[in-house]
């Protein structure tokens, strides 16, 4: 990457005068011009900003890498029913619903479960990849007096997927661990969604949502564990998620129906 | 009512009623394949073409493909038709109609004269039977000119709305996204925020602030904080200082209901905002944003294809002379627009329809990251629609917009727009950027230098306001 200063185009006047101003944005102002377009530095960022938030989109989830860092918990592999990128993409409402074939396994874990965690690849697999088994791993441990049941990973999931899934295992509350829509300054950000009774037919409004998980400025592991034990507390003490548990809550937390729409 | 049916190559078509056939007549899109709506062979889609360019023109009078009884936006369409405005047209068929559109005796006088004998569902449908070529021809046509503090859609004119949006709403973030853009000679349609929270302080907030910079610049252009139009009635009332209410509208009262709207609140925040008379130049006060698939995201399409839906949203915003309207094209995500085809052509589509139906059509040339679309789609879209004479293009600093994550054209497009097509901002704009001194030969915006007084000035009003 190259910045202003070095581009034949602007010289080091542009980089003086914006600066001090660049600091109060992450705007992309003070570009410079070459004639009338954007410096050719300028274009190569903005391209590669841009790659990597589709790469993040269309890269596979590597499954059997997050199955290992998910050790020693246990896994179970399911995949939803769009059978790949270009179908999910398309079809939100098969990223929804759970492949028949999936449905032994999840039927033969067993049940009274009080937690189910699901890592979905959602809409930024590299997010998944990057954070998925790091935030189980704290999840679990601040939860280590529940029921937990095996960990599920999603091949093609939207969030709706979780409650087909937590249904399955019979589980009081779903949480869902899934990579949200990639933007050009964050292509690798995990959002978590708290489903009580899930079941299918939910609607986003009975969610809890924690977003923004990454490591560019966005929550870390420790701070959205922690956010994420108290709202699963609290989800299956007072038996509910949604609208109605984040009004009396101290940590901010937005429902999910504001945030949902892009991985929902 | 009835089916339809087509013969072609032998082989017979039948489409069951009227909405399946506009469905299955429009050009592939992931929306009405979601819907389940699209035709299903590109064969089907053309058998459907030649039935609906039979169909007689006056049959969206007598059919309402949501039903009246159910839905205010249809009453609202069918209670203030024009018969008289209608009437050259009347004896019609759909593609008759296009070749009308196409003729040289359909010119801006003719076009004008005829909008509100216009239904949605009559552009929507004869829009299908058109190429992308027809759609730019025809718009070009069609001037639509509405003022505030600015006058847009003149000839030769192309507006542009500044957009500095800030994930955290920072005043001087803010201000310093403004004075980027004003660098290019960009806000003519609208300095306007897309707020990060949506509440009423922190709305008035922000239009505090941009009124200021606003007044301290002297700049001929009105602002806006696109927050909830409940909001803007609410700010209104405590005085704070609202140039264009703004409010996103769709194609059914059920769709609307969504927004948290109805025909009736937007009529009072219109009332409301005509009774400021803060324009200079012209009244037109309103600012609506409209996009393919909101009524389908909304489940409120009534199983009527996406882009007829988004025509019948332009029937909700022309109720209220609006200053400027756009379809935030690309913004909506793939599974309505799959890629830059897609949007290319809906951007198109919307831009005609709108204008047709007399509004002050607008773009956000935009997509999202899980598109398959880049900057090279955007190119060719706002190159198109310059052409076709859209009446703005939304700018963001970089073409990327940090707060709602998703490539819009940056300000540099603009400036590439108007020196390779020759257009130019609104002249009260124009005039204010020649009294800067960023006018040059050609019409050219020049580049303020830091020891030109002019631009110290600039440096210093963005310091004091935010």
């Amino acid at each position: 990457m190259t910045d202003d200063a070095e581009s034949p185009a602007a010289g080091p006047r542009v980089a003086d005068l914006w600066t001090p101003l660049r600091a109060a944005t992450s705007a992309r102002v003070g570009l410079g011009r070459s004639g009338d377009t954007l410096p050719l530095g300028a274009v190569l960022e903005f391209q590669h900003a841009h790659a990597k938030a589709r790469d993040a989109v269309h890269t596979p989830l590597d499954a059997e890498a997050l199955v290992e860092g998910l050790k020693p918990l246990a896994v179970i592999e399911v995949a939803s029913q769009a059978a790949d990128r270009s179908c999910y993409l398309r079809r939100p409402d098969l990223g929804r619903r759970l492949d028949p074939a999936s449905k032994p396994a999840l039927e033969a874990a067993g049940d009274g479960f009080d937690i189910a965690f699901v890592i979905a690849d959602g809409l930024s697999a590299t997010a998944v990849q990057m954070h998925g088994a790091a935030m189980a791993h704290a999840a679990a441990e601040r939860l280590a007096g529940f029921a937990i049941a095996p960990v599920v990973v999603a091949r093609q999931g939207r969030v709706a997927l979780g409650d087909e899934i937590g249904e399955a295992l019979g589980a009081k509350l779903c949480v869902m661990l899934i990579g949200e829509r990639p933007g050009l300054s964050v292509a690798e950000s995990l959002g978590v969604y708290l489903t009580y009774e899930p079941r299918k037919g939910r609607r986003d409004s009975e969610r809890n949502c924690i977003s923004n998980i990454h490591g560019k400025g966005g929550l870390t592991y420790a701070l959205a564990a922690d956010k994420l034990a108290w709202l699963a507390r609290e989800a299956l003490r007072r038996q509910v998620t949604g609208v109605k548990l984040k009004d009396d809550m101290a940590l901010a937390a937005p429902d999910a129906a504001s945030l949902i729409e892009d991985v929902g | 009512m009835g089916a339809y049916r087509s013969d072609v190559g032998g082989e017979r078509y039948v489409f069951a009623d009227l909405k399946e056939l506009l469905a299955k007549a429009s050009p592939r899109r992931s929306g009405d394949e979601l819907a389940g709506l699209a035709a299903e062979t590109d064969a089907e889609r053309v058998a459907a073409r030649y039935a609906l360019a039979d169909l007689p023109l006056k049959t969206f009078l007598s059919e309402a493909l949501v039903p009246y009884e159910e839905d205010e936006v249809t009453r609202l369409i069918v209670d203030g038709h024009d018969a008289e405005a209608f009437a050259p047209v009347a004896h019609l068929t759909v593609g008759g109609f296009r070749d009308w559109l196409l003729s040289h005796e359909a010119d801006a006088a003719a076009l004008a004269t005829l909008s509100p004998g216009l239904t949605p569902e009559m552009v929507a449908a004869v829009s299908k039977l058109m190429r992308n070529q027809d759609l730019i021809a025809v718009a070009k046509k069609r001037q639509v000119v509405t003022a505030f503090r600015t006058t847009l859609g003149l000839p030769g004119r192309l507006g542009s709305r500044l957009q500095p949006n800030h994930p955290t709403d920072d005043l001087r973030g803010i201000a310093v996204s403004v004075l980027d853009g004003l660098l290019y000679g960009v806000g003519d349609a609208v300095i306007g925020i897309n707020p990060a929270t949506d509440n009423v302080p922190n709305a008035i907030a922000l239009m505090e602030m941009l009124d200021a910079l606003r007044q301290s610049y002297d700049i001929p252009a009105q602002t806006c904080v696109l927050t909830h139009v409940t909001n803007a009635i609410e700010i209104m009332n405590r005085r704070a200082p609202v140039d264009l209410v703004f409010q996103s509208v769709a194609g059914s009262e059920a769709a609307n209901r969504g927004f948290g709207v109805d025909l009736a609140v937007l009529k009072e925040a219109h009332e409301a905002a005509l009774a400021l008379k803060r324009g200079t130049v012209g009244q037109n006060v309103m600012y609506f944003e409209t996009g393919q698939g909101a009524a389908l995201s909304a489940d409120a399409h009534h199983g009527v294809d996406q882009q007829t839906m988004e025509a019948r949203a332009y029937a909700v915003a022309r109720a209220y002379d609006p200053m400027i309207v756009n379809t935030v094209v690309g913004f909506i995500g793939p599974e309505y627009l799959y890629d830059g085809k897609q949007i290319i052509r809906a951007g198109l589509e919307d831009h005609f329809c709108g204008k047709l139906l007399g509004l002050p059509m607008g773009c956000d040339v935009c997509y999202t990251n899980h598109a398959e679309a880049d900057q090279d789609d955007m190119d060719g879209l706002m190159t198109l629609l310059t052409v076709a004479g859209v009446t703005f293009l939304i700018a963001v600093p970089g073409a990327d917009d940090v707060m709602l994550n998703y490539q819009s054209l940056s300000f540099h497009d603009m400036l590439y727009l108007r020196s390779t097509l020759g257009v130019k901002a609104a002249p009260e704009f124009e005039a204010w950027l020649e009294r800067m001194g960023m006018v040059g030969p050609g019409g050219r915006i020049n580049e303020l230098t830091l020891s030109d007084p002019r631009m110290s000035r600039l440096l210093d009003q963005t310091r004091r306001v935010a």
